[in-house]
């Protein structure tokens, strides 16, 4: 019964390093799987950078193919006071993934006595997904927060295995391609092309972000089957973050 | 310091039974400058004396924070030390991760009295030079407990550790019932009276906002470990000093002058370096 | 690059000997768990009076489905996880919601390894907790719990049927009336359940095997003849 206990631990070397045991790997040799490690949990997420805030949002459910296990199982995490991340895709993978931010981060206080920055967290989640490269975690991540030196509010998109872009709006999961086109006309500006370049980016005041970020939702959840039951938002501010939540349809 | 040819080795029992190299670095824990750890009912507060080894160094960090709960204390090599504490750390955030919840503060001696017992019992090892003081919060409450080199662990409700700490821990005896109905503000009073016990040196003549720390945690809205230093101590210290007159009398009526450990030199500056 | 040699090596992919789904509701005075009895073999009723719960502590039950040896190997895992708590002798002991955390860092673990334990797992302890983890270990606590086809047939009827308040006596009846749902419904299911019961302090209660009872087969030919259309 050991081995199974061991696994759990969590060590430097298990973060850095690709979870595939030698058992693993000769499993994946030597049979073809008809199970996968891998499902996908569905929901959206998104998030939006203004000039001195930036706003991250989820909903709330978690399904499995059709079935709705939970109408309330959170994608968000509140890393520091200036950084959230939320994440679709799988659930377990994101949990795992939270948790072991949430390590790095502690230690990172305490070896540096600070929070860490939006940036540093930016480039720790890249370099954390990169070291799965070959068994990834699916998961799909948008960071947002403010910027430490000049409160300027920022978003990070990425993929499964670190790839990330700093960006002033980004939605990942099951929604995507509903609400990103729409948030690329509505803030990014990107169809305007005889607009100024200081014009472009989001002159949404906080309260116009999150209005826009309740629409959105509520628009996928009136297409998307994958994302629904209520959506989570959390806007990063230099005064903190502010939580709020609202319902969205159930079916 | 005397020889004997059963100290060569940390394995090695003496006819009296004793382990020599065990007994030597528990006495480096008396070399370090003293710590006071005081438990009442809702609260632990944690006290300590920082030296700094030169007129041109900073003040040597005493009290390390370990997790939301949990702090500590240390006395004697600061870098074995450091070497627990992230251990300790670890330990903590391994628990966090597994189970999704604080560590127990006895769970954690445990597993810091196991990892200095294994010390004692291997050639190729030297025991940690270190005593510390464990201070945190749980469901059961508050809870101190001290460490020693020899693996062994107390539970405890008032300690101190460190040079001169006899006569902290003297007050702290004279105080016991005191300080276990003591409130908060009254139990960091107990505990920087008691360290002020210490200081009869003419290096360190007061207790000043730069060579002391306090850390507090407990029940309630004190659930985080909060360590006090510089600027923040300071508050805590005038409000000892305006009040402690009642507590200073009482220990300064006693009968017994604080003793000096026989062993512990002040002038140790192999110890504690920052 | 490592040189990896070719074993062959069994791992579980695919279950074998199976339990079909487990039901829970969070009441106003506790939990409430239920499934049957049964451990299928394919479509074969082979094992049909085995229990799928187990009691590691006080105030503590977790209860699975899905391939009944894994269950059992889960099952000694967690004894040994309290062994171990015990033998700290310090009187603390796992609460329910760590117990669940740790499930989900296992199960987490081993589907890592791609040799999942093939278990969807529900856990109620004392303090009104409810919480369930399945075989990829994504933890989830929640108020209701239905695993296997169960999400699909009894999750909505528990839904439409808690309320806060509920009691757990009423939230048995709920229970009972999902599983003779599922009985109708689901091949894999059995009309002999077991049923547990955890209070907010924890006094634990798991029911020997009994019948469902009161079952209504008069309709079943009608709803044949539908289908024959």
């Amino acid at each position: 019964m050991r081995p199974q206990e061991d696994q759990t631990r969590f060590t430097e070397s298990s973060w850095m390093s690709s979870n595939l045991g030698p058992s693993a790997q000769q499993a994946l040799i030597s049979h073809q799987r008809s199970w996968s490690p891998y499902v996908d949990n569905g929901g959206t997420v998104l998030a939006l950078a203004g000039r001195d805030y930036a706003v991250v949002a989820a909903d709330t459910r978690f399904s499995v193919g059709f079935s709705v296990p939970s109408r309330n199982l959170t994608k968000i995490v509140r890393l520091t006071d200036q950084a959230v991340l939320a994440s679709a895709g799988m659930g377990a993978d994101r949990q795992y993934l939270h948790k072991i931010l949430r390590s790095r981060l502690e230690v990172y206080k305490y070896q540096h006595q600070k929070q860490m920055s939006l940036s540093a967290i930016a480039q720790l989640l890249s370099n954390t997904l990169y070291s799965r490269r070959f068994f990834p975690i699916y998961a799909f991540n948008v960071l947002g927060g403010i910027d430490d030196n000049t409160g300027e509010g920022f978003v990070f998109g990425y993929d499964a295995i670190g790839s990330f872009e700093k960006v002033k709006v980004v939605c990942s999961g099951s929604g995507q391609t509903l609400v990103q086109p729409v948030l690329d006309q509505q803030l990014a500006g990107r169809q305007k092309y005889d607009l100024p370049d200081d014009q472009r980016m989001a002159s949404l005041s906080l309260d116009e972000a999150i209005e826009l970020t309740r629409d959105v939702f509520n628009s996928a959840a009136e297409r998307d089957i994958l994302t629904g039951d209520a959506v989570e938002i959390y806007a990063v501010t230099g005064s903190g973050v502010r939580y709020e939540r609202h319902s969205l349809r159930q079916d | 310091m005397f020889r004997s040819q059963y100290d060569t080795d940390v394995t090695t029992f003496s006819p009296q039974g004793r382990l020599l190299q065990v007994e030597y670095a528990m006495e480096a824990v008396k070399q370090g400058s003293a710590v006071v750890g005081v438990r009442s009912s809702t609260h632990v507060v944690l006290a300590t004396l920082k030296r700094s080894f030169s007129d041109l160094a900073w003040h040597q960090r005493k009290i390390v924070s370990i997790d939301e709960h949990i702090g500590v204390a240390i006395s004697g090599i600061a870098a074995d030390a450091r070497v627990l504490t992230k251990r300790m750390r670890d330990e903590c955030l391994q628990h966090r991760f597994v189970y999704g919840s604080a560590m127990p503060v006895s769970r954690l001696v445990n597993v810091i009295a196991d990892l200095c017992q294994k010390c004692t019992q291997r050639v190729s090892r030297r025991p940690y030079g270190v005593g510390m003081l464990i201070a945190g919060v749980d469901e059961t409450g508050p809870r101190l407990f001290q460490t020693c080199p020899s693996g062994e662990a107390y539970d405890l409700i008032g300690m101190a550790l460190g040079s001169r700490s006899q006569s902290a821990r003297t007050y702290l005896e004279r105080h016991d019932e005191e300080v276990s109905s003591a409130t908060r503000e009254e139990l960091i009073r107990h505990a920087v009276a008691a360290l002020r016990e210490t200081l009869a040196s003419t290096r360190d003549l007061t207790l000043t906002a730069e060579n002391c720390a306090i850390g507090v945690v407990g029940v309630g809205s004190d659930t985080r470990f909060h360590l006090y230093e510089y600027e923040e101590v300071q508050p805590l210290l005038d409000a000892c000093s305006l009040e402690s007159s009642p507590l200073q009398s009482a220990s300064a009526g006693g009968a017994d002058p604080p003793a000096a450990d026989p062993e512990a030199t002040d002038d140790a500056t192999m110890q504690d370096a920052p | 690059m490592h040189s990896v040699k070719l074993v062959p090596c069994e791992l579980t992919t695919e279950p074998i000997v199976t339990g079909s789904s487990v039901l829970g509701v969070q009441c106003a005075d506790g939990v409430v768990l239920a499934c049957d009895t049964l451990a299928s073999y394919g479509s074969l009723a082979r094992f049909q009076r085995v229990t799928r719960f187990h009691q590691p502590a006080a105030g503590v039950v977790i209860a699975g489905g899905g391939e009944y040896s894994d269950l059992q190997q889960l099952f000694r895992i967690t004894d040994n996880v309290y062994r171990q708590e015990f033998c700290h002798e310090d009187g603390w002991e796992l609460t329910p919601r760590a117990l669940h955390q740790y499930l989900s860092r296992l199960l987490y673990a081993r589907r890592s390894r791609l040799d999942p334990l093939y278990n969807t797992v529900a856990v109620a302890g004392k303090g009104r907790f409810l919480g369930m983890v399945d075989m990829y270990g994504t933890a989830i606590e929640t108020n209701l719990v239905a695993t296997g086809i169960g999400t699909l047939l009894a999750l909505p009827l528990l839904r439409k049927r808690w309320h806060e308040g509920l009691t757990m006596d009423d939230g048995l009846a709920c229970l009972e009336d999902c599983l003779r749902v599922l009985y109708y419904r689901d091949c894999r299911a059995l009309r002999t359940i077991q049923v547990a019961k955890v209070s907010d302090s924890g006094e634990t209660f798991i029911s020997e095997p009994y019948d469902l009872g009161n079952l209504q087969w008069k309709v079943a030919h009608a709803v044949t003849e539908k289908l024959m259309i």
